[in-house]
């Protein structure tokens, strides 16, 4: 019994980090309708950032995260302006296929520079500490951590989008961006702001990607997915559907690892494809889009 | 603009197709095709296999076309079908023992059969939301297959000589060509994958000019004015899938017939059997029957002459894909087309006007 209720935790807590991976998703596409295929690599490049940062500084990741913010936040940035801006327009294909591009050049790029071998961020005693609950049941610190980031980044989201000045354009933008423009907002800055912040979700989700597990180049496509699954179980536009989309995601994972530990992944896919069917639009969708 | 309604004396309407230029295309592919059967007779055992490799590309191609450039279904997750056909073989031809020759078209049915409920899911999501769904199911496809241990289960498993050996003719073709059983055998896979390229080919085209070619043109160009016009988009977009599924079943197959060897990974490749496709489908010229073909030369060019590079030839692949999205989004077909106005499988009905006046003669008009 004490290992199904360890499992049931273990899932929540895992859910936290598929919304943190989700939550970047979830912005952009809330935004500017952009799907991007690159996002788990995407992360995958972050957190290789921060292990070069550490590195290169002698820095715990914690720190050196903080030092990767403004660079991945320019990135992000310039990565918009430059070139997504130019894909979007009615036809669906040039962002889905930038993107796909991208991810290929990146997953290469990394594979090129830092060979195929896994890698971990190594932060010290904090990353096996743990809080024993009784019964047999402990809860990992840094699990914990990343169930609270992840809270924090979508508190912090829904401040940004309902609160502050370049949220009212991000929800403009996203409810007709014609209108927007007439009311002098310049979407091109405002798309690639929000994909600037994105960014910044996304070192925060590689810091605890790279502190739980190893990680390679080729695992990037892998988090993509789970990304979007969190995304579409939780419903469209709605970043505390984005977290529940995520525990329901991490929950499904563990219990299928419980009954058997080939499936864990297909038991997340599985519980995603019913979701589809059963409620096509989310557990929480926001609007009809 | 003259009213069609009031065709006066002298003046005639006709609605063709096939242009002169389109008429001597046909011929020379005819010729083509036909130069191409030859091949194994004259050319060695390295060109054969290279060749197959171009066709079944080239047909996967053309099946992702017609999907996502016609139907607007953008999928990122065709491996399914590869892997799924792939694995039927295997299934049927280890467990099954029935002869490879005839496994080809059940892997194809079976394909179409699956691919009715993965529609059913797959469906319920939009645009670009429905690609990343194609793919999880692709993804849900390698688990499962690595589940059956009878197929080897995560590892894989290898077609014993005897079976790939079975396919009808392999011993003619080995007394005719006076070679070795394996040649033999490739030389066989090289018929069959040429036979499969071609007719793949050929049910594309005859599709796009048929009356449901007009619809998927329509529901390209603006889907809600195709709806609004009564084509009902629903029931063509899963008739082309489900088609799509059983052609891709049936390449898969043919391809891991000729690999002798399946594992999950490699045969539910995102990477081998849909990034690829993908960009020799766009780099030649979506939307179009000429571009995958140009697209899948350019591409075993590259892969010929630069797969060595490994990761840097990935990156530039990569690269090219971005820029010709960017900046020739109608592909390199596309940029050849409108420079000389070329179609050398035209699928646009033309109205041509035959006036007494010279003038007036040859004057034509494009429909759609």
């Amino acid at each position: 019994m004490s290992g199904w209720l360890d499992a049931l935790i273990q899932g929540v807590l895992l859910g936290g980090l598929y919304a943190l991976f989700a939550a970047g998703l979830s912005l952009i596409f809330g935004v500017m309708r952009l799907v991007n295929l690159a996002h788990g690599d995407l992360i995958v490049l972050a957190a290789f950032v921060i292990l070069v940062v550490g590195d290169r500084f002698g820095l715990d990741p914690f720190v050196a995260v903080l030092i990767a913010f403004p660079f991945l936040f320019a990135i992000g940035f310039a990565l918009q302006y430059l070139l997504l801006n130019r894909t979007l327009g009615r036809d669906l294909l040039p962002p889905l296929l930038v993107t796909f591009g991208l991810s290929i050049i990146i997953q290469n790029g990394l594979l090129q520079f830092f060979s195929a071998d896994s890698q971990r961020l190594r932060s010290g005693a904090i990353e096996t500490a743990s809080i024993p609950l009784g019964g047999g049941i402990a809860i990992g610190v840094v699990p914990l951590l990343t169930l609270l980031s992840a809270i924090a980044v979508i508190m912090l989201l829904n401040f940004i989008f309902y609160r502050t000045p370049i949220g009212r354009a991000f929800r403009a933008s996203s409810d007709d961006l014609e209108v927007a423009q007439l009311m002098g907002i310049d979407h091109q800055r405002v798309f690639a702001t929000a994909m600037a912040i994105t960014f910044v979700v996304v070192a925060i989700a590689a810091l605890y990607l790279g502190l739980r597990a190893n990680f390679d180049p080729t695992i990037g496509p892998a988090r993509l997915l789970y990304a979007f699954e969190a995304v579409i179980i939780g419903g469209l536009g709605s970043f505390w559907g984005t977290l529940v989309g995520g525990v329901v995601l991490g929950l499904a994972q563990t219990i299928g690892a419980r009954i058997d530990p080939e499936w864990q992944i297909l038991a997340g896919h599985l519980a995603f494809l019913a979701v589809l069917v059963i409620r096509p639009r989310g557990l929480f969708p926001r609007a009809l889009d | 603009m003259m009213d069609d309604g009031e065709a006066g004396p002298g003046r005639t309407y006709r609605i063709e197709t096939a242009g002169r230029l389109s008429r001597v295309s046909a011929a020379a592919a005819c010729v083509i095709l036909f130069g191409l059967a030859l091949v194994p007779v004259l050319a060695g055992r390295y060109v054969v296999q290279d060749l197959i490799f171009l066709f079944y590309m080239l047909a996967l191609a053309q099946c992702w076309n017609l999907l996502a450039g016609y139907a607007g279904l953008i999928s990122v997750g065709q491996q399914a079908f590869v892997g799924l056909g792939g694995y039927l073989l295997f299934a049927l031809t280890l467990r099954g023992e029935i002869n490879p020759l005839l496994a080809i078209p059940i892997a194809g049915l079976v394909a179409a059969v699956l691919a009715l409920p993965t529609a059913l899911i797959v469906f319920r999501l939009r645009e670009a939301y429905f690609a990343i769904g194609t793919w999880v199911v692709a993804e849900v496809y390698r688990l499962v297959f690595a589940q059956i241990k009878a197929l080897g289960g995560g590892t894989g498993t290898s077609l014993p000589p005897s079976v790939t050996s079975s396919v009808p003719g392999i011993d003619w073709i080995a007394s005719m060509l006076d070679v070795r059983t394996p040649a033999a055998r490739d030389i066989a896979s090289y018929w069959l994958a040429l036979l499969l390229m071609a007719g793949t080919l050929a049910f594309v085209y005859l599709i796009l000019r048929s009356r449901r070619g007009l619809a998927l043109g329509a529901i390209r160009d603006n889907e809600a004015a195709a709806a609004g016009l009564a084509v009902d988009i629903t029931s063509v977009k899963l008739a082309v899938y489900v088609a799509t599924a059983a052609m891709t079943g049936m390449i898969g197959a043919l391809i891991y017939l000729q690999k002798a060897r399946i594992s999950p990974d490699a045969a539910f490749s995102v990477l081998d059997w849909t990034a690829y496709v993908i960009f020799i489908t766009v780099i030649g010229g979506i939307g179009t029957v000429e571009g995958p073909i140009i697209g899948a030369i350019i591409f075993y060019l590259m892969q010929r002459y630069l797969a060595d590079f490994g990761a840097w030839y990935l990156i530039l692949l990569g690269t090219l894909g971005i820029l010709v999205m960017l900046f020739a989004p109608k592909g390199l077909w596309g940029l050849v087309a409108e420079r000389y106005d070329l179609t050398l499988f035209p699928t646009r009905r033309r109205l041509v006007v035959e006036a007494e006046h010279a003038e007036r003669k040859g004057s034509s008009r494009t429909l759609s």
